[in-house]
């Protein structure tokens, strides 16, 4: 699927469920999406990310449903003639991603508590998740 | 050219019958308005352009009410005879003229309907009728009725008879088809005419619709259920979501959700149509 001989570089991006969240510790993950919009959307990313950034390909695939801590819930692989455009896409993807697919996330917390992420703790703060929150946001459960 | 003006047609005035009870509608079908109008402002706009002069036929005791008293009116001379008496005061008045008849509660009457009316017009017979597309028998109530046919009436209401719809079953009357098989139908109800107002305006989306909603994360488990089927009359998204945050705890205002109609992101204002789709997406947080 990306795999191309005029292809030099292939950037790939793994999200993690991680064992933390803004102070609390996270016994596991349960994400829930609206499907058919999800991925009409979802392939609306990927076709903006090869018109903008000139790359052979790219896909993306979100996991739904439970997941435990240390397992793969999203994965973006990217490949291009070029590696900084590889980046680049592949960055863009995932943030679009995390921003704009209809998917849901609810944290079980070691505690007992759970909570749907941007619904209820930060219901004040409905953006705060929509850059990548990787270097900026300690709660996003990825790592590279 | 005097046999050519005797067989000329005669005069055409307008008579619109507003003098009923309205026993059934339990308010006065003149005065039920239609995207802001009374039915016979509306009535009497229509008929306008085809009569030389037109008249609302009232009861004696309506001649002061403000709607009617717009209008040029024809009192009843008799009583408990229905719209027949307006009929015969008109024959009366004017009996050198033929009359268009044009009943109170038909709103959904066009001027098509009536400039064919006019236009098919046989003034050797005693009146000019659709044939109803219910029952093949004729309307007597957006009829012409030509001043030949003022003796035979006056002797079939002297003969204790009331019913100009049988009147003009037994008389010379000419008969057309409907152009519009909708035009003619009359409403005596209140929910005949909601379904009327609907008719008329099928851009006022507040008729109920079945529209179907499905519920996802922080939603989902605030409504209890995963969708749902239901009729409202909500007229955008927006009204839906205040409809249902009556009826379930919702605890996201909408500033927080987006929207989607069958599968596309859409506007809150967007239009809800019948066998939509609704989904209120809360905040997203994949990856």
């Amino acid at each position: 699927m990306l795999a191309d001989p005029a292809c030099g570089g292939y950037a790939a991006f793994e999200g993690w469920v991680r064992d933390s969240n803004e102070g609390q510790r996270v016994r596991g993950l349960e994400y829930e999406a609206f499907e058919a919009l999800g991925v009409r959307e979802g392939e609306r990313i990927i076709a903006a990310a090869l018109a903008r950034f000139g790359v052979a390909h790219a896909a993306c695939v979100h996991r739904i449903g439970a997941l435990q801590v240390g397992e793969l819930a999203v994965w973006v692989g990217v490949s291009a003639a070029h590696r900084d455009e590889a980046f680049r896409a592949c960055r863009y993807i995932i943030d679009e991603v995390k921003h704009r697919l209809p998917i849901w996330k609810k944290e079980h917390y070691l505690s007992g508590d759970s909570g749907w992420v941007n619904c209820e703790r930060c219901a004040s703060a409905p953006n705060r998740d929509s850059t990548d929150g990787a270097v900026d946001h300690p709660h996003v459960h990825e790592h590279i | 050219m005097s046999s050519e003006e005797s067989n000329a047609a005669a005069p055409l005035l307008g008579l619109v019958l507003a003098g009923g009870r309205s026993t059934r509608m339990r308010a006065d079908k003149a005065a039920l308005l239609y995207g802001g109008r009374s039915q016979l402002e509306r009535a009497m706009e229509l008929i306008s352009p085809h009569v030389e002069r037109a008249y609302v036929s009232v009861r004696a005791d309506q001649s002061a009410d403000p709607l009617r008293a717009r209008f040029p009116q024809i009192s009843d001379a008799r009583e408990n005879l229905g719209p027949i008496a307006g009929l015969l005061a008109a024959q009366a008045r004017h009996p050198e003229a033929a009359w268009l008849l044009l009943a109170c509660d038909l709103p959904l009457l066009d001027g098509a309907t009536l400039t064919q009316l006019v236009r098919s017009r046989a003034p050797e017979r005693l009146a000019t009728a659709y044939r109803s597309s219910h029952d093949g028998l004729p309307e007597p109530l957006c009829a012409i009725w030509e001043p030949r046919s003022a003796a035979p009436l006056a002797a079939y209401v002297a003969g204790g008879r009331q019913c100009p719809r049988r009147f003009l079953v037994g008389a010379d009357t000419q008969l057309l088809d409907e152009p519009n098989p909708h035009a003619l139908e009359n409403i005596n109800t209140p929910e005949e005419y909601r379904s009327a107002m609907t008719a008329l305006l099928p851009e006022a989306t507040t008729d109920p619709k079945h529209i179907t909603v499905q519920y996802y994360a922080l939603l989902r488990e605030q409504a209890g259920r995963r969708d749902e089927a239901l009729v409202t009359s909500a007229r955008t998204p927006g009204e839906l979501y205040a409809e249902l945050s009556r009826r379930y705890p919702f605890s996201l205002g909408p500033e927080m959700l987006r929207v989607a109609i069958n599968t596309e992101f859409r506007d809150w204002s967007a239009p809800l149509a019948d066998g939509d789709a609704v989904v209120f997406i809360p905040p997203v947080a994949g990856g």
